[in-house]
């Protein structure tokens, strides 16, 4: 179809994953994250849509070949 | 709770997914050549993307608040809706009925109706099918314009406008496709936007035991067994022992085989999906590939709501919002992602919402699409219109589509009974569809006559059924009972509660749809001979060979294993 969905599933989850973890990282220790326990959620939540894209990208690239 | 102000990096990541969805449709717009591209993708979807987006296109915004609603007000017997309801019709979908669906080559479920029984039956379901989408889609852009409203203090009319122009857009440029692609993407978006709060939640509870502790408070306070929210079927003896008023009987019978059955096998939203596939063995699995993921679903959608309805017992921090004399129960997972997500995490959990809305309402867009064009438009207005018309017509009803549902949307926010009164109708029409596609697929004798009678007064037994019963503490005609009081009589039978009398006018409705069907067709003529039912019924039909692929690529060894994990769930919960 011209279009592997994944290759642009990964980008969006990287883009946005990037973006928390240095939110996080700047914000870390703020008063917001008594909200979520005191964990900073951005930062590792950040983390793990990180992890999910490269898996995404890596399985598109790899579709994309065959 | 009124006006949570979002910050930049919320609206950050809400405009970066619009991008995404709006980019998705405009790559396939060169791909869009033919009606088969723009309203069947072609058939050229693989299993596991058709998989997810059978899944996503179901995973509307209303299905999102409400299963967490029945979560916080009933505990995790609503995981009988997954567990007993979608699950087994998903496997029986795959293995038992896609071989006529895809081997018939219709291109939406009222033209197999066409296919195998006769006209008058098509155009019943098309017309009835196309007017509920696009009601179901307006209503659910109400409730989630509503909820932006009272979340974040958003405007009403920019609401509906925005996602309404977004949905239009990826559609108009890359048809079905572009919709099933961006289903997948939303489906990621709303697990991984969900997820965080399942843990954050159930880490502030003190993990499942702390959970269950406290939704055992919340039982015996209310005159129920201990168990009674955190246990499936131990208290489905009697509709008095559990809160949803139902017993294991209207349970497995009303919601398991009626109504689940009747949704996910004759449903043309999710069958659709599964229509687009790239061949047989893709179409058979659609279903089942997506049953693995939903069969989970219930840790990330109810399992909010009880753990909201934990912390409320509980005191201190959280507290679901009140509305009258009762819990806002739909405010559950709003009230949840904004107690527990910081800035940031609360954008990503914002944008899973928006993103479970645009599947849902994309999804009845697109069905709406292919019923129109070629069940009304071709069939009935121009028939002998060239392919090149009717992509030009996809297109425009798309835009139609959406324009209804926009004005649907408004027209809940002025008139609710109205609304209530068309839902009340729909599932009339929709509960003993089951029995005529089950007729139809295994029963060779079954006559164009018969199926239409027999829809016929399955609806009218169902309207019956439902205005000669209520439920307890009913107000206002719409809850039932209505033809007791036209008669001046009481009604017939007093129901635990509404979701009992649901289960039992949906069986009532199946019963009659099956016997008329029997009983009219054997009194009339056949219309159709065997040589023209192959592949059309189960006994006229080749079974589709075994492939010589790994087990878990073959339909019926997949089936079987998802059937296992289901009966395992429900050990695990009992």
């Amino acid at each position: 179809m011209g279009l592997d969905i994944r290759i642009p599933i990964g980008l969006m989850f990287g883009v946005i994953g990037l973006m928390l973890v240095v939110y996080g990282a700047v914000t870390g220790g703020g008063a917001d994250y008594q909200r979520s326990l005191g964990i900073n959620v951005n930062l590792w939540w950040g983390a793990a849509l990180c992890v999910f894209s490269a898996v995404m990208l890596w399985l598109g690239r790899r579709g994309f070949k065959r | 709770m009124n006006g949570i102000q979002l910050a930049g990096i919320d609206w950050a990541i809400l405009c970066i997914y619009f991008a995404f969805v709006l980019g998705i449709g405009w790559v396939l717009r060169r791909h869009m050549r033919t009606s088969t591209d723009f309203l069947l993708s072609g058939r050229a979807i693989p299993a596991w993307i058709a998989g997810l987006a059978f899944l996503s296109a179901n995973l509307g915004a209303q299905e999102m608040i409400g299963m967490a609603a029945s979560g916080a007000k009933y505990g995790i017997a609503t995981s009988h809706f997954y567990w007993v309801g979608a699950i087994p019709a998903m496997v029986f979908v795959g293995l038992f009925m896609m071989p006529f669906y895809y081997g018939s080559r219709a291109r939406s479920v009222p033209e197999y109706l066409k296919l195998r029984f006769d006209e008058k039956t098509r155009a019943f379901n098309a017309v009835s099918f196309a007017t509920m989408t696009v009601f179901s889609s307006g209503i659910s852009m109400y409730a989630l314009a509503k909820l932006f409203v009272l979340l974040l203090g958003w405007n009403f009319n920019v609401s509906i406008w925005v996602s309404a122009v977004i949905v239009l857009v990826y559609i108009y440029l890359g048809g079905l496709t572009s919709a099933i692609y961006n289903e997948v993407l939303q489906f990621f978006l709303i697990v991984l936007g969900f997820l965080p709060l399942v843990l954050l939640g159930l880490k502030d509870i003190g993990g499942w035991h702390g959970l269950t502790a406290r939704l055992a408070t919340v039982a015996t306070s209310r005159g129920y067994a201990a168990g009674a929210w955190s246990q499936s079927w131990s208290h489905l003896t009697s509709p008095a022992a559990n809160p949803m008023g139902v017993e294991w009987f209207g349970m497995v019978m009303g919601l398991g085989f009626v109504l689940s059955f009747g949704y996910w096998c004759t449903d043309f939203l999710v069958v659709q999906r599964a229509m687009a596939a790239n061949s047989m063995s893709a179409a058979q699995r659609t279903p089942l590939i997506a049953s693995i993921p939903k069969m989970f679903f219930p840790f990330l959608i109810i399992v909010p709501g009880m753990i909201a309805m934990a912390l409320t017992v509980q005191g201190g921090g959280f507290s679901l919002p009140v509305k009258g004399d009762s819990y806002d129960f739909d405010m559950a997972i709003p009230s949840m992602l904004a107690h527990y997500f910081p800035p940031g995490l609360l954008g990503l959990g914002l944008t899973a919402l928006m993103a479970s809305f645009m599947s849902g309402m994309a999804g009845n867009v697109t069905a709406f699409n292919t019923v129109w064009t070629y069940d009304l438009y071709q069939s009935y207005v121009k028939k002998d219109a060239s392919d090149q018309h009717l992509l030009w017509v996809g297109r425009m009803t798309t835009v139609f589509g959406i324009v209804a549902s926009v004005v649907t949307a408004y027209l809940a926010a002025q008139f609710n009974n109205i609304m209530d009164f068309l839902q009340l109708v729909f599932a009339f029409v929709n509960a003993p569809l089951f029995a005529t596609f089950l007729l139809g697929m295994f029963w060779r004798r079954g006559t164009g006559h018969g199926a239409f009678f027999g829809l016929l007064s399955g609806t009218t037994a169902a309207a019956i059924h439902h205005g000669l019963t209520v439920p307890t503490h009913a107000v206002g005609w719409i809850k039932g009972g209505w033809l007791s009081h036209l008669l001046g009589a009481t009604p017939l039978h007093v129901y635990p509660s509404e979701m009992a009398q649901n289960f039992w006018t949906a069986i009532w409705a199946w019963s009659a749809c099956f016997a008329v069907t029997i009983l009219v067709s054997v009194a009339t003529r056949r219309t159709k001979s065997d040589e023209e039912l192959k592949g059309l019924v189960y006994s006229l039909t080749a079974r589709p060979k075994q492939e010589a692929v790994a087990w878990y690529k073959r339909p019926l060894e997949l089936g079987i294993v998802v059937l296992v994990l289901a009966v395992v769930l429900n050990v695990i919960f009992w």
